[in-house]
């Protein structure tokens, strides 16, 4: 029998969906995620199901208590989440664009992320904070960013992000169970993408990378989207005669620093592919990982292939120049190899 | 009034203890003994025991930088509190929180916390805990009024109020944040009206009087606790010390701090039961003395225990990496 296939919008609903059958302790919440709260109307329970309907359908199982619909109000339902976490239960907590951490911040990176540590650990923050990074939907500047960067660099949480739809399932079952307080950052543009996702649940480790592709003559270390346009990308080059080695950082912390260094070691050239702004970010993050720890293997310069340092544009032409392309991948490994 | 004379005497107690522990701390920061800052909470005890003295050990509270007082009525031990302060390795969080982090979970005690208004978010979500759960649970959210200013505490407010979360909001006005005084910095003629525009009670309290907190504090959790939803209650009072230690208070007269001193909170229960004939002299003054020694225990104990290893600076991040 053939796999079944599943997309990767679909994938994440299947998780939650089974996750919160597992455990009672696991609620989600957010903005409009069935829609129409409070209405007593059945037409128009789960209106949206989500603004990207990905919870679509989890009211009809699990009731408006578990399945939370929230007023606009980022800080106070991110930090009861925290809250809720810290006393027993495991919260889904659904901010709908990354941008919108500034208006929350605070609850993340000095609530969530430090409660541990400055209580001597003797508190845990079994929360998952899902949110959706990516350009490519003409939603400009505060809807389409992929800086989930900011958050590996705080110490107590633990970022993912997740590649394809086997990798979103396992990952955010992971991160559910996880005792840890976890971002997990769902690319826009993956939600209708397909392919293989076992029925029963199952666990993807949180840490190691995927291997999508072997090959010897580069390292392609991408995240997100990326891996399926670095795929593309090594397509044209292995009819060139290149083979890439294609590293998934699905995990950006914890990661997996030994495949990254061994990948190198293998072929002794990176180039790094990152929708997110160059500065500060998980490019330069790995491209500094391969200068302390495999600067003897490499042969030529790392090469970054990120956003520009822009704002996300909004007009067509300015955001498909904005958003990294296999050509650009090609050309910089060719310059390399 | 309902409460007996054990009651009484729990009241008073944690009051003596919060008092001791605070004068206690202020003399030891001015002799150099303390390291980093401490924001103190003498002048306060009648809120946060008037407040506590309706929680059992599975409620909830969230805290303020001020928060020795609350971690006492909650009934952090005060030995793992000296020696957290010290910054010693039987502190209460292994000397990684300190003074401004302050926390016992086990005991519901959710941190005080250095963030002004990051408090009132963690207790919509301890409140939300207890709700899915089912259980009976309430959460008191402590905040000055420095901290109703904050767009999270407005936030909360509202939040709890369409959820009809089991929270009880208390304001404690103590008529400065820092430096800058109510007069300036609070829009409206209170803070309580906040509550009453989203929807819930919102009542002034006299801080000063552990009575009158402890009867609006009993209704506010009655209602919170029988599915009615939040209450704010603005407690007026006044600390007796700066901003932190070292402050040298120089935005307010020492005429209005002798008003305040004039309206003691502790000096106001002992003339109520004892003009009351509720209890005798010799027991107040024997919990006086109990305090005493339970702070000078207190503080031979952190003075006892090691610094952390260095080492443990890298331990308790995550609970799994």
């Amino acid at each position: 029998m053939a796999e079944r296939e599943l997309t990767y919008r679909g994938a994440i609903n299947e998780a939650l969906r089974q996750e919160m059958r597992r455990d009672e302790s696991v609620f989600v919440m957010g903005e409009d995620i069935a829609g129409a709260p409070g209405r007593d109307d059945p037409e128009m329970v789960d209106a949206w199901g989500g603004v990207l309907k990905v919870t679509e359908g989890l009211i009809n199982e699990f009731g408006p208590e578990r399945v939370r619909d929230t007023p606009i109000t980022e800080s106070a339902f991110i930090g009861a989440g925290v809250g809720a976490a810290a006393t027993g239960m495991r919260p889904v907590v659904e901010l709908m664009f990354i941008g919108f951490m500034g208006v929350t911040l605070d609850q993340i990176i000095n609530q969530a992320a430090k409660m541990r540590y400055m209580f001597g650990g003797k508190a845990k923050i079994p929360l998952v904070i899902r949110t959706t990074i990516g350009a490519g939907f003409r939603a400009a500047a505060q809807h389409s960013d992929a800086t989930y960067s900011t958050f590996v660099h705080f110490p107590g949480l633990k970022v993912v992000a997740p590649a394809t739809p086997y990798d979103a399932k396992g990952l955010l079952i992971s991160a559910i169970r996880d005792d840890d307080p976890v971002i997990f950052c769902e690319n826009k543009v993956l939600y209708d993408t397909t392919g293989p996702v076992p029925e029963e649940d199952y666990t993807v480790p949180l840490g190691p990378a995927g291997h999508p592709r072997d090959g010897a003559d580069v390292t392609i270390v991408a995240i997100s989207r990326m891996v399926s346009i670095s795929l593309e990308a090594a397509d044209r080059l292995a009819a060139d005669g290149i083979e890439a080695d294609v590293v998934d950082l699905r995990c950006l912390s914890p990661w997996d620093e030994d495949a990254i260094i061994g990948s190198i070691e293998k072929t002794g050239r990176l180039v790094v592919v990152d929708e997110d702004n160059p500065r500060c970010s998980m490019a330069s993050d790995v491209a500094a990982l391969a200068a302390s720890r495999a600067l003897g293997y490499l042969d030529a310069p790392v090469q970054m292939i990120t956003a520009p340092h822009t704002p996300v544009p909004f007009s067509p032409p300015l955001e498909d120049y904005y958003v990294p392309k296999a050509d650009a991948i090609v050309e910089a490994v060719r310059a390399i190899t | 009034m309902d409460l007996d004379r054990d009651k009484l005497l729990w009241i008073y107690r944690r009051m003596r203890q919060i008092r001791e522990f605070e004068n206690r701390l202020h003399e030891d920061f001015a002799a150099g003994l303390i390291p980093g800052f401490v924001h103190l909470y003498a002048g306060e005890e009648a809120i946060a025991v008037g407040v506590c003295a309706h929680l059992d050990d599975d409620d909830f509270i969230t805290s303020t930088h001020r928060g020795h007082g609350h971690c006492i009525a909650k009934g952090v031990e005060i030995n793992g509190m000296m020696a957290e302060i010290r910054g010693k390795a039987a502190g209460c969080c292994k000397g990684k929180g300190g003074s401004m982090h302050i926390a016992d979970v086990d005991r519901g005690m959710l941190g005080a916390n250095g963030i002004v208004g990051g408090g009132p978010p963690l207790a919509c979500g301890a409140g939300l805990s207890g709700r899915i759960r089912g259980s009976r649970q309430a959460t008191a959210c402590f905040f000055g009024d420095g901290g109703s200013n904050q767009g999270t505490t407005a936030e909360s407010l509202n939040l709890a109020a369409v959820w009809k979360l089991p929270v009880v909001f208390i304001c404690e006005n103590n008529r400065y944040a820092e430096t800058t005084s109510t007069d300036y910095s609070i829009g409206g003629p209170d803070i309580a009206g906040r509550g009453t525009a989203f929807g819930m009670p919102g009542i002034v309290v006299d801080g000063q009087d552990v009575f009158a907190v402890y009867e609006a504090a009993g209704e506010a959790f009655r209602r919170a606790r029988d599915g009615e939803g939040p209450t704010l209650l603005e407690c007026q009072t006044y600390r007796y010390f700066g901003h932190f230690e070292g402050d040298e208070i120089k935005y307010r007269t020492r005429d209005e701090e002798a008003h305040y001193r004039a309206r003691d909170c502790l000096e106001h229960f002992r003339s109520v039961v004892l003009d009351g004939e509720l209890l005798e002299a010799e027991e107040l003054d024997a919990i006086d003395r109990e305090a005493e020694t339970a702070i000078v225990d207190a503080v031979a104990f952190a003075e006892s225990s090691p610094l952390p290893d260095p080492t443990e600076c890298l331990d308790d991040v995550y609970v799994a990496y």
